[in-house]
């Protein structure tokens, strides 16, 4: 009887306390799945697990299991992200049943963004349970094998369950809290919303440790490679709860004619390393969004090669 | 269409309008025969529908003549009619209706002649754009 | 109150076209008090259909009245002699009142003049917002007397998206968001506390979710 709560490979390497790498991609807008898996492909060996995100930003894409079938099969442990837009709570717990039975053993419970900047902003949204009453769901049906009316499960899917954190997102004050409670319904894991503002993290962190919530928690930090100072300046300034200081776009800015995307892998690298030492941080969650064929680079300069066996 | 004569509804105020309608009057301009004049203790009372029933009634344009803005006795009159001249423009403009047959115009009473003028200027530039409404079938 | 704004007029006279008598029915109620379906404004849109038709060269015949209110039997009544004698009728009401009057006069042609936004207050003179969602259920108490529901586009119940932004929602600059609202209100307050309890899924049936709705109040019932 093994004491993992699903025993992913992600969980595994959490619990025996290897610094945490997981990666993301973006399922096609279409029904070819000839770049998914090169995608896969780039990442494989290269983290312990891969986000497989949701309709994000809204924009309708293949679904979110479906992708995350394919990743597994190309030998990649995906975590499957769910968003509370898309679904009531028939449809959420049906597919936390069909993820479980095909395989897949990590899943994020998101919010969604809204759909109004989406590609569908006339659609009806459903948020009919928020993230955190979803991450309980699934933590019920995983742990007492019950529905949320109530009813058994003949075989309980078991999930090892993650949330996101928006440190940066208003009011801060309350960011720490809204963690601590996303903990206490049932998260095992958490990844941040990309960070670029070290100074202001290391603070949340300290109140993280300060309230032992890493110790109930895997904590894992995001990061995302700015690719221009196009880029940065667009995170700046559009991107509701982000923080990018000014200096890291000076940065950029002073990087060599065409060196900018190199300076910014540099400073993914660099943010890396220092989560490394950063105390309650467990790992690093790396969105680099349409550069999965650079994710072995960053990985490789940042010493997260080869990824443990566990 | 040569000799379309508009028919014009002018609303003016009482102050300043009427005053410079008196020195204007005493400069020996004469107002055009084709607008109908309208005196009303201040802008600011004329509704929304006072200024859509010329309309309705074969007007082919309609403008108010009132106060400056810091010279309104009823504080703020003009800036009401503004508003509501604004309001008129924009369900003519959903009529299909040029919403440049409605006017609104701030006169001081020493610019006498401004209000002939403006008098003139409406029924010129209505004149161009034609009849508001088609000769009626009942 | 209920919140309502005018239809654009071309889309009313698309409704009408082609028709000769024509009947402006306008609300005291709350449509009166959000200044869209009172007396006022059933005036200016009768004019401005009569100024369409004058445009064509048509004279419409529109008429204008305005009832106590149109979510009641009693004042649909009151109307009982004129409506037969127009080809349609178009009410200012909120949604109700064109289902009120279709359902009593069921020959009648009954369109709608106004769309009905929400429940909600003025928060400024000409700037109304909304309130409240009818889920069925009110919980405003556990979230400092605002609701999330209504409020927060995502009708989120255990605290602040990952969107907020300078007390404004990630849907836009616009509009507030609800939980920075009500995440300082509890600060001031110093019961943060009453917020880091875990809200469970609410349950929707007494919501529309649970069909349409309806409540009998037995001893009112004649
Ligand atoms: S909780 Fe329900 S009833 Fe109460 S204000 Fe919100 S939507 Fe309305
Ligand atoms: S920004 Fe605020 S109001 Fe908007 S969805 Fe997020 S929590 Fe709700």
């Amino acid at each position: 009887m093994s004491d993992y709560k699903a025993g992913s490979n992600l969980e595994k390497v959490l619990k025996a306390g290897k610094f945490a790498f997981t990666g993301e991609c973006g399922p096609p807008q279409g029904a070819n799945i000839t770049k998914l898996k090169e995608k896969a492909a780039h990442l494989k060996g290269c983290v312990d697990a891969v986000n497989i995100t949701d309709n994000q930003t809204a924009v309708v894409r293949m679904s979110s299991w479906a992708a995350s079938l394919t990743v597994l099969q190309e030998g990649v442990e995906p975590n499957f992200q769910m968003v509370c837009r898309d679904r009531n709570r028939l449809a959420a717990q049906s597919d936390v049943l069909g993820v479980y039975s095909h395989g897949i053993r990590n899943m994020l419970c998101l919010s969604g963004d809204h759909q109004k900047f989406g590609n569908h902003p006339e659609a009806k949204n459903v948020f009919d349970i928020d993230s955190i009453q979803l991450i309980n769901v699934v933590k019920t049906m995983r742990d007492e094998g019950k529905f949320m009316n109530g009813q058994e499960i003949d075989v309980p899917p078991k999930l090892f369950i993650g949330a996101a954190s928006n440190p940066f997102a208003e009011p801060y004050e309350f960011r720490v809290f809204r963690l601590a409670k996303k903990i206490a319904a049932g998260a095992d894991f958490i990844q941040t919303q990309c960070i670029y503002n070290m100074v202001r993290f290391r603070d949340f962190m300290k109140r993280v440790v300060d309230m032992g919530l890493h110790e109930k928690c895997y904590i894992l930090a995001g990061v995302t490679p700015m690719k221009s100072v196009g880029m940065a300046q667009y995170m700046a300034k559009q991107v509701p709860g982000m923080d990018v200081p000014d200096s890291l776009i000076k940065r950029l800015k002073g990087a060599p004619k065409g060196k900018a995307a190199a300076e910014g892998i540099k400073m993914a690298v660099e943010q890396i390393q220092e989560f490394k030492e950063m105390p309650g941080v467990a790992g690093v969650h790396l969105m680099a969004i349409e550069w999965e064929h650079r994710v072995r680079e960053i990985a490789e300069l940042a010493g997260m090669l080869p990824r443990p066996v566990v | 269409m040569s000799e379309f004569v508009p028919k014009i509804m002018a609303f003016y105020c009482s102050n300043c309008a009427t005053s410079a309608a008196k020195v204007s009057h005493g400069m020996s301009k004469t107002m055009p025969s084709n607008v109908h004049m309208i005196h009303v203790p201040c802008t600011g009372r004329i509704e929304t529908l006072h200024l859509l029933k010329p309309f309705e009634e074969g007007a082919d344009g309609v403008y108010v003549a009132g106060c400056q803005h810091d010279s309104c006795q009823y504080i703020g009159g003009i800036a009401k009619a503004e508003k509501r001249v604004l309001q008129v423009k924009k369900i003519l403009e959903q009529l299909g209706i040029d919403p440049g047959r409605i006017e609104v115009f701030s006169l001081s009473a020493a610019l006498g002649y401004r209000f002939v003028d403006i008098a003139w200027e409406m029924t010129e530039k209505i004149r161009r754009m034609g009849p508001a409404s088609m000769s009626v079938n009942p | 109150m209920i919140v309502a704004e005018a239809k654009p007029i071309s889309e009313i006279l698309t409704m009408v076209k082609g028709l000769k008598k024509v009947l402006v029915l306008g609300c005291k109620g709350c449509v009166t008090v959000c200044n869209v379906g009172g007396a006022k404004e059933a005036g200016i849109l009768a004019s401005s259909i009569r100024i369409a038709g004058r445009k064509e060269g048509i004279m419409v015949d529109v008429g204008e009245h305005t009832l106590e209110r149109q979510c009641d039997p009693e004042y649909i009544e009151e109307v009982k002699d004129i409506v037969p004698s127009y080809d349609a009728v178009v009410s200012i009401a909120c949604g109700v009142g064109p289902q009120f009057l279709s359902e009593r006069y069921p020959g009648a042609k009954v369109f709608p003049g106004v769309n009905t936004k929400f429940m909600g207050g003025a928060v400024a003179h000409g700037i109304w917002s909304e309130r409240c969602a009818g889920c069925g259920t009110c919980v405003i108490h556990y979230f400092g007397g605002m609701c999330p529901i209504a409020r927060c586009s995502k009708s989120l119940m255990n605290g602040p998206c990952g969107g907020s932004s300078h007390g404004k929602c990630e849907i836009s600059k616009d509009v507030d968001c609800i939980w920075d609202m009500i995440v300082r209100k509890a600060m001031d307050q110093g019961r943060l506390n009453d917020l880091l309890e875990f809200r469970p899924p609410k349950s929707w049936t007494t919501a529309r979710d649970g069909g349409p709705r309806r409540m009998i109040r037995e001893e009112l019932v004649k």
